[in-house]
């Protein structure tokens, strides 16, 4: 089951769409890390996906590419969702950042490389933002046990 | 990249910097901001320059917490997210995994979840335009919006057993159903919610001092508050008429009569509009719904869904096996993901979930309304006054639960 959009999108980037599905009416585009910024300018300039709603990671461990970005786009123009998914492999969880396109996504990667350590590469200001300075690896992952306990940070003036 | 043992930032102190302007540091606990968050200030004379948000002094583990739980257990952890509107927090998860699991709950229970998340959206804007009015030195007003919340308290405390934690929703249901008089009560607490509303009207709307503090503040263009993503009453004060009722309805939204307030400005003012008048669609949606409101079951008749009836448990070996497992292992989703947006007080709640086939979610990703208002924050706050950033604060209505999780 494929619809127009899905075909539309793995028409033009043929070598870079992985896979498409649309469980219970999601429509997914699972692609190469590498075209994630085309891929999303094409979205943004032609085909009216005017919202970036959400933007984060996901850590599936035993797996390999371990790490996957997820992002839920939203067009005002045409009322329609997407989900575009890019694998990302544990050894080198560096992908383009979406911050040239949409200031929102500041925010966003800032979390995602705040839960999982993913480095988004073009971010302007990539520091964590709901950890302090100074926490130890990235609790989101799932080799980060439920109830470790970090070291003390030093006093501050 | 992992830095160890990172600088520690030294400007805790007001400090001079060369050129004249100075490090003002607002918050993390400043008595005008409710809520915690820390805005370090670059302000020259009274105007900021700029302006770095710090945030994640409420960050406990919410999506980390929700992996090593079933799906049940994690419902009352949603209350926490956005407490002043916990009934939507409940609808919105329920939701998710219920269109994970590809099932419908019956049409009584649509309508409740309908009317329970009105109210909440009823309570939520009454606490930011009553906590804002007050930061602004308006303090009856504050008085009149909280009594009136205070009603909806109680009245959401009869349905629910709970003022602000609830835990309404189950996956494929409900804990209970309405009480018998339910009908009466909201028509009674409607009444004075109105009286209300319409004194704090009257003393806020055409008040020049809250206009003046609210007017052409924390502005925004509409092509900048879509490329930050902002959603809810932010948006829509700037005349971009999105809304998850109306534009992908959930629920039984499509039944009802109601209409999207916008506003054209951009600003506080406008947001403050907006909201007040969400609050009179929202009464509207809640008697609409309580005049169609069918009889019947408001449970999903599935016992691998929802828990079954205690007679049946005691009466038939199937209904307790169905309990045991369900008590001990949940519900399970079949492998996949969803991602079901609904409209909360601030915007879009959108709960992403993965499922691997077990009775714990593989991944829960909330995605908070506040998140993307506060990460425009330095942008709203730019150029303007530092006692601007009370009055845009307020309006922004950041929760701390929902902002960091």
């Amino acid at each position: 089951m494929t619809s127009y959009l899905l075909e539309t999108i793995k028409n033009k980037f043929p070598d870079d769409v992985l896979e498409t599905h649309a469980f219970r009416g999601d429509e997914t585009v699972i692609l190469k890390k590498e075209a994630l910024l085309k891929t999303a300018a094409f979205l943004k300039d032609e085909l009216g996906f005017d919202f970036l709603m959400d933007l984060a990671g996901a850590d599936y461990l035993p797996r390999e590419p371990r790490f996957e970005l997820v992002c839920h786009f939203y067009s005002t123009k045409h009322n329609y969702r997407l989900r575009l998914k890019c694998p990302i492999a544990g050894a080198d969880p560096s992908v383009a950042s979406l911050t040239p396109l949409w200031a929102g996504a500041n925010w966003f990667e800032r979390e995602a490389y705040d839960m999982y350590g993913l480095k988004f590469e073009g971010h302007p200001d990539l520091r964590r933002i709901l950890m302090y300075d100074g926490f130890e690896g990235h609790p989101l992952r799932k080799d980060y046990p439920l109830k470790k306990r970090q070291p003390r940070i030093p006093h501050r003036d | 990249m992992e830095k160890k043992n990172a600088e520690i930032p030294k400007n805790w102190n007001l400090e001079e910097l060369e050129d004249g302007r100075m490090v003002l540091n607002m918050g993390p606990s400043h008595p005008a901001m409710h809520g915690i968050v820390r805005i370090l200030l670059t302000v020259q004379g009274e105007r900021v320059a700029a302006s770095d948000v710090e945030i994640g002094y409420l960050h406990r583990g919410f999506e980390k917490t929700c992996e090593n739980m079933t799906y049940n257990q994690a419902i009352p952890y949603t209350d926490r997210l956005n407490y002043v509107s916990p009934f939507i927090n409940n609808v919105g998860f329920s939701l998710a995994v219920e269109k994970l699991m590809g099932i419908e709950t019956p049409p009584r229970c649509q309508y409740i979840r309908v009317i329970m998340s009105e109210l909440s959206r009823l309570t939520d804007h009454l606490t930011c335009i009553g906590a804002n009015a007050m930061e602004l030195s308006a303090f009856t007003v504050y008085f009149y919006l909280i009594n009136a919340r205070e009603e909806l308290y109680r009245l959401t405390d009869a349905v629910a057993g709970g003022r602000i934690t609830p835990a309404y929703t189950r996956v494929g249901g409900l804990t209970w159903d309405l009480p018998p008089d339910f009908r009466q009560m909201t028509a009674e607490v409607f009444k004075k919610v109105r009286k209300n509303l319409d004194d704090a009207d009257k003393m806020l709307t055409r008040n020049r001092i809250f206009y003046d503090r609210l007017h052409n503040t924390g502005h925004i263009s509409k092509e900048d508050a879509i490329a930050l993503s902002f959603t809810g009453p932010a948006l829509r004060s700037t005349g971009v008429p999105l809304d998850v009722r109306k534009a992908t309805p959930y629920l039984v939204y499509d039944r009802f009569d109601f209409d999207i307030p916008v506003g054209s400005n951009g600003d506080n003012y406008d947001r403050y509009l907006v909201r007040l008048e969400e609050m009179k669609q929202s009464m509207r949606i809640v008697e609409q719904a309580l005049a169609q409101l069918p009889d019947g079951p408001i449970n999903h008749p599935d016992f691998n869904v929802i828990l079954p009836p205690k007679k049946e448990v005691y009466g038939n070996i199937e209904a307790l096996m169905a309990h045991f497992k369900l008590t001990f292992e949940g519900v399970k989703p079949p492998k996949g993901e969803v991602y079901q947006a609904v409209e909360g007080g601030n915007g879009e709640v959108g709960f992403y979930i993965v499922s691997d086939g077990t009775g714990n979610p593989w991944r829960v990703r909330l995605r908070p309304p506040c998140f993307t208002l506060m990460g425009g924050m330095s942008k709203l706050i730019q150029g303007g006054y530092i006692a601007d950033i009370v009055a845009t604060f307020g309006q922004i209505n950041m929760i701390g639960g929902e902002l960091e999780r």
